[in-house]
């Protein structure tokens, strides 16, 4: 399949140096459209005025930080079913990147919540179950952590990434199951949007940024995670032919 | 002298802040102990601002009582216990570093994780103040105690519930003065001072008692 | 550009953002070097990915 191969590590590493600084090309100038969109073009809501704008940032951000664990979900299926080789390299690149997202979306959300509701957070469903995804990434990236082994470390994240995606429909559904002050769905509803257009698109751009910019990183994070496991592949090599002064290196953290 | 004791303590903060030494774990099980908490006592934001400071004292305690056992356990594992014990350096003063080192690798971040939380937990500004302080003030005190008890343990291979067990009733009286004085500074009657003096007195007293006993403990456990 | 009476939360949520993403970006570029590095130097020392040869050559015995 040549070039497309991406299960063997070397052809992906090819790829990803081929489409990377188009990625980020494409990235930058949605995110300049974006921005110019949601600060000029985007009119002042009625009833929330300039704070509106706040959601061009938070609703992306939340957005990503499910697509992210999605991903993920789908990576661990991988490891798990069809043991790609590269599934758990992308599950465990993925991880700080749909941290920081949901720490975005959690930050951005308080302040947009002290103006509008007075308060800066409250338990209810929307965000305690955002609170745990955000539980649930910190606890997976601390698990590839303690193992020394990444393949071992990769089953067992998948397991647990699996079993946390549980939380993903009690996030999307938990502002219409439960009563709660964080507003209800107007976007990916059943019966389509109903924020009005001019404040859906520059929404809708930002979203599309934010997804370029998860891509990017990932695959960068991704291409990191191939090299440090070559790095240890090759230092257990060293240690096993027993060269001191090669063996002896830099102390490496068990990242 | 103080050569060694340099050397010591960043041995000490290295091996605890490098990945598996499970530093920054503190921190998350600081956070979800604090996120377990309303839905077992209800979202009720007034109640919980009431009992803030007591839930983040808790939390600090439960967190730091589950990284105590890696302060000797690692090092009984690959024989650098035994390297201690025979290095003919004062045990006492090694333990005492040992607990400063462990306490900044696992102690501050709780400390500067407080803040962050008690926003969840609607706190005023002052109380947020206050409880950070008290921490700040109360958790080497913890780990001072606690290093008794993870000495005493470090022979079990299943110590840590044991630890934890033997911990907690000499940690009360820092909870308590912790607690009180976060709740002073937010209610009138006694001034914040009071028991955050007697908060600091407690932890320089631990500073003492825990050193020595736990260096006690580690010899007899030696033998 | 009128941010209203609340402008220091829309700025200050715009803010957090970029530093957040920055700092993903350097974590990952730094990462990114410091493996580089380290390959780098174990390049040096001729370790390679390669199989090893024959066990013959594995040997130092005609070297000394």
């Amino acid at each position: 399949m040549g070039i497309l191969d991406l299960a063997n590590p070397t052809r992906f590493l090819r790829l990803v140096q081929i489409v990377l600084p188009w990625l980020a090309g494409l990235c930058v100038i949605v995110f300049a459209a974006g921005l110019y969109m949601s600060f000029f073009t985007a009119p002042e809501d009625y009833q929330q005025g300039a704070t509106v704008r706040i959601m061009f940032i938070h609703v992306p951000a939340a957005w990503l930080s499910m697509m992210c664990y999605s991903i993920m979900a789908i990576s661990s299926l991988g490891t798990l079913v069809w043991k790609h080789p590269l599934a758990d390299v992308s599950a465990k690149a993925a991880a700080p990147i749909g941290a920081t997202f949901t720490f975005i979306a959690l930050v951005t959300g308080s302040l947009w919540g002290k103006p509008m509701w007075g308060t800066y957070w409250v338990w209810d469903a929307r965000l305690t179950s955002v609170l745990v995804l955000f539980i649930m990434y910190l606890g997976l990236m601390a698990l590839w952590r303690t193992m020394e082994d990444p393949i071992k470390a990769g089953k067992a994240a998948a397991i647990l990434t699996l079993v946390g995606a549980v939380n993903l429909p009690v996030i999307k559904f938990s502002v219409n199951w439960w009563n709660t002050l964080h507003q209800p769905a107007s976007v990916v509803r059943m019966d389509g949007p109903t924020i009005h257009p001019t404040i859906l698109i520059p929404l809708l751009v930002m979203a599309a940024a934010f997804t370029l910019l998860f891509f990017v990183l990932h695959l960068m994070a991704m291409r990191n995670e191939i090299l440090r496991r070559r790095l240890r592949a090759m230092r257990l090599k060293a240690a096993a032919q027993a060269r001191p002064a090669s063996a002896a290196l830099s102390p490496q953290a068990a990242e | 002298m103080s050569g060694w004791i340099s050397s010591l303590f960043r041995r000490e903060l290295q091996l605890a802040t490098r990945a598996g030494g499970s530093a920054l774990v503190g921190v998350l099980f600081f956070l979800a102990v604090v996120t377990v908490i309303p839905f077992g006592v209800g979202p009720d934001l007034n109640l919980l601002g009431r009992i803030g400071p007591a839930i983040l004292w808790i939390g600090a305690l439960l967190a730091t009582l589950l990284g105590l056992d890696r302060l000797f356990q690692a090092d009984r594992d690959d024989g650098s216990l035994d390297l201690l014990l025979m290095a003919g350096r004062p045990l006492e003063l090694v333990v005492l570093i040992k607990c400063l080192a462990h306490w900044v690798a696992t102690g501050l971040p709780l400390v500067a994780a407080a803040p962050v939380l008690a926003i969840f937990l609607n706190l005023e500004p002052v109380a947020i103040g206050a409880v950070t302080l008290t921490l700040l003030a109360g958790t080497p005190a913890l780990t001072f105690i606690g290093a008794i008890g993870a000495s005493l343990t470090v022979t079990l291979r299943r110590g840590g519930l044991l630890l934890a067990v033997l911990v907690v009733p000499l940690a009360i009286p820092v909870l308590i003065f912790g607690v009180s004085a976060a709740d002073a500074a937010v209610s009138d009657p006694v001034p914040f001072l009071t028991p955050f003096l007697i908060l600091c007195a407690l932890t320089l007293i631990a500073g003492v008692i825990g050193p020595i006993a736990s260096a006690a403990a580690l010899r007899f456990s030696a033998d | 550009m009128d941010l209203g009476p609340h402008s220091g939360f829309i700025i200050a949520s715009y803010l957090l953002t970029a530093g957040a993403v920055l700092a993903l970006l350097v974590w990952v570029l730094l990462d990114r070097r410091k493996l580089d590095a380290d390959l780098a130097r174990l390049a040096e020392q001729g370790i390679s990915r390669a199989r090893p040869q024959q066990p013959s050559r594995g040997t130092q015995t005609d070297r000394t």
